[in-house]
């Protein structure tokens, strides 16, 4: 599925601090993550990751640190701030109100029956 | 898998990022950064049972396209954009035939601008207070006209720009002011100021919300004032030349010089600086940056050398009227010090040596004002306010104020506290406050006095 780039822009940036809250990573390995636990359903385009971890970085929610294992390449790894978690916090919140409320949304307005089902 | 396959695909590694390396916006740390994902996606592909040439096709389309990727960079660096001009624009034919069309637009707005300064006085309308109340609205209305052009700037934001100007116009001139008040001198120095900052808006095509392009605006000014200088210099050299050749064979040229040459070449120079700006971002090297590391070390010397100096001698600042304003010039400098070096900073690198002596100098001139408030206040409560007191003492409170909170998220930078973003964020932000002075200087401090 494809998810509209509007909702692929708000979703980003909590998508990419929480997996970073869970540990220090590099941009390969977090697209591989969102893929994973979205079931495959959500891709981003591998490119257009590194401008917003590069974004995350100069606002301060994350830091990052060039390292060399023997005998591998150089590779960029991204580690969350302090203030990159309280900002995964509040992004967390804000995110589980919109959930709940769309909850309660799909609830009172099932998905619409065509108008001439309904009788008009 | 064979030798040959191997480095049949380490050469099209290679090529691909020979291709990503010529986006100016893409730096050698990012493009080893991309190669790396690009490698680690080829590899998993392989891995999954694909030849290596398909793995490689298919792992730079995940990529995305190359604009794209290369656009959102732009977007998040904006720094880097500053020596190569503007983000790539799409390569359709309309853009390349406006790009020729660039210059002949700039010079018929300079011919505007010289049209417009010359113009009352051919008609006969006055002279002196007139022109110092006008002369920004003259000028300043091409400049914004590039722009809008220049920047395809929506019709809502063009309807803003002209109420603003009409705005500066109408209450430049709707007040009974003398020739000699004070108050007609406080409107000719900041209605320009004011107008300015709506060519701004033009500048950034609208977009005056966001604080990157509002940074751009910053780094323009520097550079139009640097270009400006040196138009000046130059029209004052062709000025001297033109009238020395001339007297040489017993033409006097001193009238065409004084009220034709002078006047339109200085409201000219503002637009075809602008355009130079414009044009020849990507050819030298920014000026103000360069010039801010060459001042910065020597004005905190000065401003040290000078406290050193006021403790040890023991003697008071003599506080006479011209005070204030020398001592707002000095914020200004200090200011402007301040943000070319920001403007022109990577924002990630650490705080270092040159930080340092940039906070020392902000300390300075915060601990040299705040001296010359103190004996000016006593001042001031003797003699009452006049405007002129009344709008330097303004500046100066308006100055102290973004001087004081940069030191304070400066000193938490060099500190490795806060990131230099909020810094930045702050001196963008504070641009508005600017705005609101000029405008109430304009628009306020005549009714309340009196129309001095």
């Amino acid at each position: 599925m494809r998810l509209t780039k509007d909702l692929v822009a708000a979703s980003a940036t909590p998508l990419v601090l929480g997996i970073l809250a869970d540990g220090d990573s590099y941009g390969y390995a977090i697209l591989k993550q969102v893929n994973e636990l979205s079931g495959g359903e959500i891709e981003w385009t591998d490119g257009l990751l590194y401008p917003l971890l590069h974004r995350l970085e100069r606002v301060g929610h994350v830091e990052s640190a060039w390292e060399t294992p023997p005998g591998g390449r150089r590779r960029k790894y991204y580690r969350i701030t302090g203030q990159g978690r309280a900002e995964l916090a509040e992004q967390r919140r804000q995110w589980t109100t919109v959930v709940e409320t769309l909850r309660g949304v799909w609830e009172i307005a099932p998905l619409p029956r065509p108008a001439w089902e309904a009788g008009l | 898998m064979t030798v040959s396959n191997d480095s049949e695909l380490e050469e099209q590694i290679a090529g691909w990022r020979a291709y990503v390396e010529r986006r100016p916006e893409i730096h050698g740390g990012d493009a080893d950064e991309l190669e790396d994902h690009l490698r680690s996606r080829i590899t998993e592909l392989t891995d999954a049972g694909l030849q290596e040439d398909e793995a490689f096709l298919i792992a730079v389309k995940r990529m995305g396209t190359l604009d794209d990727v290369s656009r959102e960079f732009a977007r998040e660096h904006s720094e880097r954009l500053w020596k190569q001009l503007v983000l790539p624009a799409e390569p359709d034919a309309p853009t390349v035939a406006r790009s020729r069309r660039e210059l002949p637009v700039a010079l018929f707005c300079a011919v505007l601008a010289a049209l417009a300064v010359k113009a009352p006085a051919l008609f006969g309308v006055g002279l002196g207070g007139f022109y110092a109340r006008n002369l920004g609205l003259f000028v300043l209305a091409p400049l914004a006209g590039y722009f809008v052009w220049q920047r395809r700037v929506s019709p809502r934001v063009v309807a803003v720009l002209t109420g603003l100007f009409v705005l500066g116009a109408v209450f430049a001139n709707v007040y009974p002011l003398d020739d000699d008040s004070q108050s007609v001198v406080l409107t000719a120095l900041h209605l320009p100021l004011a107008l300015w900052l709506v060519v701004g808006v033009a500048y950034v095509g609208g977009e005056w919300l966001s604080a990157q392009r509002r940074m751009d605006f910053i780094r323009f000014t520097g550079e139009w004032a640097i270009y400006y200088v040196l138009l000046a210099l130059g029209g004052g050299v062709l000025t001297g030349i033109t009238v020395n050749v001339f007297s040489a064979i017993g033409v006097n040229t001193d009238d065409f010089v004084g009220s034709w040459l002078v006047p339109c070449g200085a409201a000219g120079a503002v637009v075809v600086a602008a355009w130079l700006v414009e044009a020849k971002q990507s050819v030298i090297e920014n000026m103000a940056p360069v010039l801010t590391r060459v001042f910065t070390p020597l004005f905190a010397v000065a401003l040290l050398a000078f406290l050193v100096a006021f403790v040890v001698s023991g003697h008071g600042i003599d506080v006479d009227r011209d005070v204030l304003i020398l001592f707002d010039v000095l914020l200004v400098l200090v200011l402007g010090l301040l943000l070319y070096a920001i403007s022109a900073r990577d924002p990630l690198a650490r705080a270092g040596l040159f930080d340092r002596v940039q906070l020392g100098l902000v300390i300075s001139a915060l601990l040299i004002d705040a001296l010359v408030l103190v004996a000016i206040t006593g001042r001031i409560t003797e003699f009452g306010f006049t405007p002129n007191k009344t709008a330097a003492l303004g500046e100066n409170l308006v100055l102290l104020a973004n001087l004081a909170w940069s030191a304070w998220l400066f000193f938490g930078f060099v500190r490795n506290r806060a990131p230099f973003a909020r810094l930045e964020r702050w001196q963008t932000g504070y641009v508005l406050v600017y705005a609101a002075w000029a405008w109430v200087v304009v628009l306020v401090f005549p009714p309340i006095f009196g129309f001095r």
